[in-house]
């Protein structure tokens, strides 16, 4: 038992009991520090961020938020700033749940739902009940928690996996109530069905109507200047320690005078009041409610934005709101910008190949591709017939951009009939054929792979992806994750987590 | 059984920790076997044995991370079968784990400060107004955590607190596992192989913190060491389990020479050394 195999191979002499560690352990413990001081004045933004107070940080959001209004026009504004803060505070609960107790709740989104649909009910013609603000916004919340408070006591000796399955099946079970069951109450279908409720009364605290998007807007930054001060107090206070002491270890936290199930189940009740809060700004600010509103898609959204801002941090996740709403509005097809996205396709393919290294195996990488692709553009255009070569590419902004994409990329005119009616099904099974092969080659070979794979990858990009608006706003935006994620895998703001040690 | 060597206070005074008849199997196989025990207040009791003997699972039947098949186990008179492990910890039964089991993404101080959350009260209304009382209620929690962490001396002292647990070496880890069971403000410590994985002169540390701990802190303590020299230097009474079943209980001397003791550690690779 004299060895000591955890630690490191600085041991005092035996017999001298008073021989300190402290070199050892502080050496180890500002490792962090030297590697961020390494990095030199590029990381001043960070450190000033790290240094500055949380009440600052605050101020910073709410300062930089309020001046959204003045220079975003209603639309604009709607999509941009409305919605960004309603997916922020829906974040910091679903935050709550999953960053803090360490949860994998995949029926969140349902307690939105509810909070939307009590407000529904309880502020529109439906019903011919028009509560104000003040008495609906706390019914919503207690609602959704309620129901939070079951979903958690049918669940939380679930552990992991059968967690997240229990929870999804409640998030399906939700949207089969709403869209499919919709019961008859007093004569009048309580969800309406696939329509939902539509004229919902705006908020209205006491006599006072929120009627324009600018006030809607401004009471959503005060709601998320409230919630993230309230988390944040929670996170520093006895609950959070324990929040974060169970999301550790569960077992150790339970041993240490913590009750696991009852924190598990508050964390349940705390993120489904939040989402129920939400729900009702957003069932006024859009005055209608739908079944569809509330499904695994805007699910997938707030866990990209928690993931990607930082689990548990609060800062990260309105961040991560930001981020992900914006980027995921500008990519929609209804605000297609054709060009911006060729430009982000062909920024990340050059991105990526950049990362390669030495650098000249990058350059040499790229420059072979520009040229293979004007050979075989030429050979194309000598051996066939001209249609193989005369298509256009969709909005390419400017001609000369244009004409170079014509002039290097093959692609054939849009007909149906042809030699090249299957030319797109080719394209895919080619490009499939060429990145496994460039996987399973190392060395020169994969580098001499790799020319004729990214000039595939540019030919399906110009025939078939450019062509689908609603398919390449969701491959960029899953690239764009996939790239943020390898360059910081704990998220924005996030601090990183030591598993195993 | 072993022949009762009790020591001379247990006769006297009412023991704090008390088990009667325990029993516990895992799938057909027996892992205690109807172990009565005794540990009297203020007493440090050793718990020795080979490997897989059952002395671990004897601490996590105590803790109530498993029930026992059938028996006693009774804090201060007062059963703790069928209670969750943080009820127990309210009681004032408190361990530390064999396989480190910090909250190793917090900081040394914080895992302090998490593990009194069984004696504090405030909750997250309160929390989230930040109240005067609120405000109290943390600085006793904080000032109580810097003040077990001082039982460590330097090892675990000022710029350390703030520092994630996972940068400690080994040793400070085993201390903050200590200090973090001393914060639940136990009336008895389970500490699993405190020294284990330690070097000559910590493992000497350890066995003065011990009497310390006892000394100073007024802790009653029950402690499992493969260490012989930890156990002679700290133990007021030692008992022996193989195979869940003690085989022999009394001073150091008397343990360490009965020849079942001996002949349990025959073969085994932890040697009884004296
Ligand atoms: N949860 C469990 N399920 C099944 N078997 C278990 C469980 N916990 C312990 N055991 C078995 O019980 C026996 C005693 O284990 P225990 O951990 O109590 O031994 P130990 O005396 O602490 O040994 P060591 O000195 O190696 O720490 C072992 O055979 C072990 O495999
Ligand atoms: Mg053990």
């Amino acid at each position: 038992m004299s060895e000591a195999p955890g630690t490191p191979g600085v041991t005092p002499p035996p017999g001298d009991p008073t021989e300190s560690r402290i070199g050892v352990d502080s050496w180890v413990a500002q490792a962090e520090g030297r590697r961020a001081r390494r990095r030199g004045p590029a990381r001043l933004l960070a450190r000033g961020w790290e240094w500055s107070p949380d009440p600052v940080k605050l101020l910073l959001f709410v300062g930089l938020a309020s001046t959204l209004p003045f220079w975003l026009n209603e639309g604009d504004l709607f999509n941009f700033g409305l919605f960004t803060l309603l997916y922020v505070a829906l974040a910091l609960g679903l935050n709550v749940v999953v960053g803090f107790a360490g949860l994998l709740d995949l029926g969140y989104v349902a307690f939105f739902g509810i909070g939307a649909y009590t407000y529904a009910l309880l502020s529109s013609s439906h019903y011919g009940i028009h509560w104000p603000a003040e008495a609906t916004i706390p019914i919503s919340m207690a609602v959704a928690a309620l129901a939070g408070l079951i979903l958690g006591s049918a669940s939380r000796r679930l552990l992991g996996d059968y967690l997240a399955i229990v929870t999804l099946f409640f998030l399906q079970a939700f949207a089969a109530f709403t869209n499919t069951a919709n019961p008859t109450v007093h004569g009048v279908g309580l969800t309406g069905g696939p329509n939902g409720i539509a004229n919902l009364d705006p908020l209205t605290f006491f006599g006072y109507k929120l009627n324009s998007t600018k006030q809607q807007y401004f009471f959503l930054v005060i709601v998320v200047a409230v919630v993230a001060a309230a988390l944040h107090f929670i996170n520093q206070s006895r609950t959070g320690r324990a929040f974060r002491a169970l999301r550790e270890d569960p077992l150790a936290a339970e041993v240490m005078s913590i009750p696991v199930n009852r924190l598990k189940l508050l964390a349940f009740v705390l993120g489904a009041a939040i989402a129920g809060l939400c729900g009702t700004i957003f069932a006024a600010s859009f005055t209608a409610v739908t079944a569809g509103s509330f499904g695994v898609p805007l699910l997938i959204l707030l866990y990209a934005i928690i993931i990607l801002g930082g689990l548990g941090s609060i800062a990260g996740v309105i961040l991560g709101g930001f981020v992900i709403n914006i980027s995921s509005q500008f990519l929609a097809p209804q605000n297609d910008h054709p060009d911006v996205k060729r430009w982000l396709f062909y920024g990340t393919i050059v991105l990526i190949v950049a990362l390669m290294k030495p650098w000249y195996r990058a350059v040499l990488v790229l420059a072979a591709t520009i040229a293979f692709g004007y050979a075989v553009h030429a050979i194309v255009s000598a051996t066939t017939v001209a249609t193989w070569t005369t298509g256009a590419p969709v909005a390419a902004g400017s001609r000369s951009i244009r004409d170079g994409i014509q002039g290097w990329v093959v692609m054939p005119h849009a007909t149906a009939t042809g030699p090249h009616v299957n030319f797109n099904t080719c394209l895919y099974i080619g490009l499939v054929v060429a990145a496994v092969t460039v996987r399973s080659l190392s060395g020169w070979w994969r580098l001499a792979a790799l020319v004729p794979t990214l000039y595939l990858t540019a030919m399906v990009w110009e025939n078939i992806l450019a062509q689908n608006p609603s398919v390449t706003a969701l491959i960029l935006f899953g690239a764009m994750l996939i790239a943020l994620m390898t360059v910081r895998p704990q998220g924005l703001l996030g601090t990183a987590r030591v598993e195993i040690v | 059984m072993a022949e009762p060597q009790p020591s001379p206070e247990s006769t006297q005074t009412k023991p704090l920790l008390e088990l009667e008849g325990v029993w516990k199997s895992f799938g057909g196989l027996v892992v205690i076997d109807n172990l009565d025990l005794a540990v009297n207040e203020n007493e440090i009791v050793s718990v020795i044995g080979p490997n897989g003997a059952g002395k671990t699972t004897l601490f996590n039947l105590i803790t109530g991370i498993y029930p026992p098949d059938s028996g006693a186990i009774r804090l201060d008179g007062e059963s703790l079968v069928g209670l969750p492990p943080h009820k127990i910890a309210r009681r004032g039964a408190a361990r530390t784990f064999q396989t480190l089991r910090l909250f190793l993404n917090m900081t040394v101080i914080e895992n302090v400060m998490a593990s009194q959350y069984g004696q504090t009260k405030v909750g997250i209304a309160r929390a989230m107004l930040r109240t005067p009382g609120m405000r109290r209620e943390e600085r006793e929690i904080r000032a109580r955590a810097e003040e077990k962490l001082a039982f460590f001396g330097e090892r675990l002292m000022g710029y350390r607190w703030d520092q994630p647990a996972y940068s400690l070496s080994y040793a400070n880890r085993r201390r903050l596992e200590i200090a973090r069971a001393m914060a639940t403000e136990p009336r008895i410590l389970l500490l699993d192989e405190p020294a284990a994985g330690m070097n000559p002169s910590e493992t000497h540390e350890i066995t003065e913190l011990i009497g310390k701990l006892r000394d100073d802190g007024g802790y009653t303590i029950l402690v499992i060491e493969h260490d012989m020299h930890v156990v002679e230097g700290i133990s007021d009474r030692v008992v022996a389990l193989d195979h869940g079943v003690k085989i022999a209980e009394g001073t150091f001397e008397a343990v360490a020479t009965n020849p079942r003791v001996v002949e349990a550690y025959l073969g085994t690779s932890a040697a009884v050394t004296k």
